[in-house]
């Protein structure tokens, strides 16, 4: 029972496989909705948009203070019981983990990526701006057309690097219960009690996928490098 | 000259224009009436307040005080009014400021595609029409980071070019300029001179002033010191902060 015994990882495969899976998209999911969120409470303070500026200034705040754990536990725990109450039965209504996972990385990526955005657009000359100005292009244009392409470009070693932390933080659903690919792991080996060899697995998964993502960051790096003058 | 531009309605009227940072005022009560296709060089000392007086007129820079009015549609903070000036008013700076994510012809299309609506057709005949006029068709699609700052700064008034303007104001065009590229870019702007553009140039580039100018404004600490005719102003300059800037600049 001791002794190391890999062969046990081949038929555990297809069942790793699908835990990679929904770690991917969740990695994903989360993605798309923290860049798209992102952006915006970046474009809000960046516009000094009264309100609103002051709200992603402290929701970023928030995101940035609290344990991305204690994010999901709250999304678990405490949203069923909000919607209860606000539906006025009483009773929690339970949003179910998948949704939960999907919709707090997204929130709790949003912050971060804002962030990156926000610092893009600061550091943009404010030639760029002016020059679009002069044009008497709309400002949503300015953004959209001049602006954002440039700053998304600039920063995107900086997104993929948070991404690769994102992609390794998915695993945090695991005390959700859920199975992504470290959740799968740990299922499987409580069942065949060989975790050791499930963990030394799912590790190298981990390892090669954010290494390679890695060395992309570092071409990534080298290509922007060159496009500024 | 200066008669037929005595005659013409007042293009752009900008009378007791203020303009403050914090304590510092950049702009003291400043008056300027330039007529239609009448060419103005700016000229003083840094921190005179010349590029800011430019800067006001299409509100890159905001005035604090006073009025400003462009082909007839006051400039007072309306957005319909900002935009309508807009489109009438070209602008190049000193550090080009060409979109480098875009190749040099879709860096002349943007705006009159995504500001005016003009088919995209249209508005690559057009790019190409105003690249060959300062003599870069060739390079239209190349990206701005691979030309020369002499190229940049032609596609630069190209691309004001295509949004069809009534005038033209330069900011200091030339002052980022490598000595040997610093003709071309004047040369296309004699050229704009004799088309009859209302042009307003920020530039201590005296031998351009001499050839085009109308008139030669003088400012020194956010007001207007003398406005003359070019001969007089650099033979006779009659105020003694001229005499000593036009010492300085012509060594």
């Amino acid at each position: 029972m001791n002794s190391i015994d890999f062969s046990i990882v081949v038929p555990a495969l297809p069942y790793l496989w699908e835990g990679l899976k929904f770690s991917l998209i969740l990695t994903l999911a989360a993605f798309a909705i923290g860049m798209v969120l992102g952006t915006a409470l970046a474009l809000v303070q960046h516009l000094e948009v009264p309100i609103l500026a002051q709200f992603a200034r402290g929701y970023i705040a928030i995101m940035r203070s609290i344990p991305l754990i204690l994010v999901l536990f709250w999304f678990f725990f405490l949203v069923p019981i909000v919607i209860g109450y606000l539906n006025g039965t009483g009773r929690p209504v339970p949003i179910g983990a998948t949704y939960t996972a999907f919709i707090t990385f997204g929130l709790f990526e949003a912050a971060y990526y804002s962030e990156i955005i926000r610092v893009g657009l600061r550091s943009l000359p404010k030639g760029q701006y002016e020059a679009a100005e002069a044009l008497s292009l709309p400002t949503w244009k300015i953004y959209w057309l001049v602006i954002l392409p440039q700053v998304i470009r600039a920063v995107s070693p900086i997104i993929l690097s948070q991404t690769i932390i994102l992609f390794q933080d998915t695993s945090l659903v695991y005390v959700l219960s859920m199975t992504d690919l470290l959740g799968a792991a740990s299922k499987l080996g409580q069942l065949n009690g060989r975790l050791v060899e499930l963990y030394l697995t799912v590790a190298v998964v981990y390892f090669v996928i954010c290494f390679a993502a890695s060395q992309l960051v570092a071409v990534l790096k080298a290509r922007t490098a060159i496009k500024t003058r | 000259m200066i008669t037929t531009a005595d005659v013409s309605p007042p293009i752009i009227e900008m009378s007791g224009v203020t303009k403050r940072y914090g304590s510092f005022s950049a702009l003291n009560s400043v008056s300027l009436s330039v007529s239609k296709g009448e060419r103005i060089v700016i000229c003083g000392p840094s921190g005179s307040g010349k590029s800011t007086l430019i800067r006001c007129i299409n509100r890159i820079e905001q005035h604090d005080d006073g009025r400003i009015s462009v082909d007839g549609v006051e400039l007072d903070g309306k957005l319909k009014n900002i935009d309508a000036i807009r489109r009438e008013v070209g602008m190049v700076f000193q550090s080009f400021n060409l979109f480098p994510h875009l190749s040099i012809v879709e860096n002349c299309m943007l705006a009159p595609v995504e500001a005016r609506g003009i088919p995209k057709r249209e508005a690559r005949d057009r790019a190409m029409h105003f690249l060959a006029k300062v003599k870069i068709p060739e390079q239209a699609d190349k990206y701005p980071g691979q030309l020369s700052g002499g190229q940049q700064q032609r596609v630069a008034i190209a691309r004001a070019l295509c949004m069809l303007p009534k005038i033209m104001l330069f900011d200091e065009p030339t002052s980022a300029l490598d000595p040997e590229m610093v003709k071309e870019v004047l040369d296309t702007m004699v050229e704009l001179a004799g088309d009859g553009m209302t042009m307003l140039c920020v530039t201590h580039e005296m031998g351009f002033a001499r050839e085009v100018a109308d008139r030669v404004v003088f400012m020194d600490r956010g007001a207007i010191v003398e406005e003359e005719e070019p001969e007089s102003f650099f033979s006779a300059p009659r105020s003694d902060r001229a005499k000593d800037f036009l010492q300085q600049i012509l060594h």
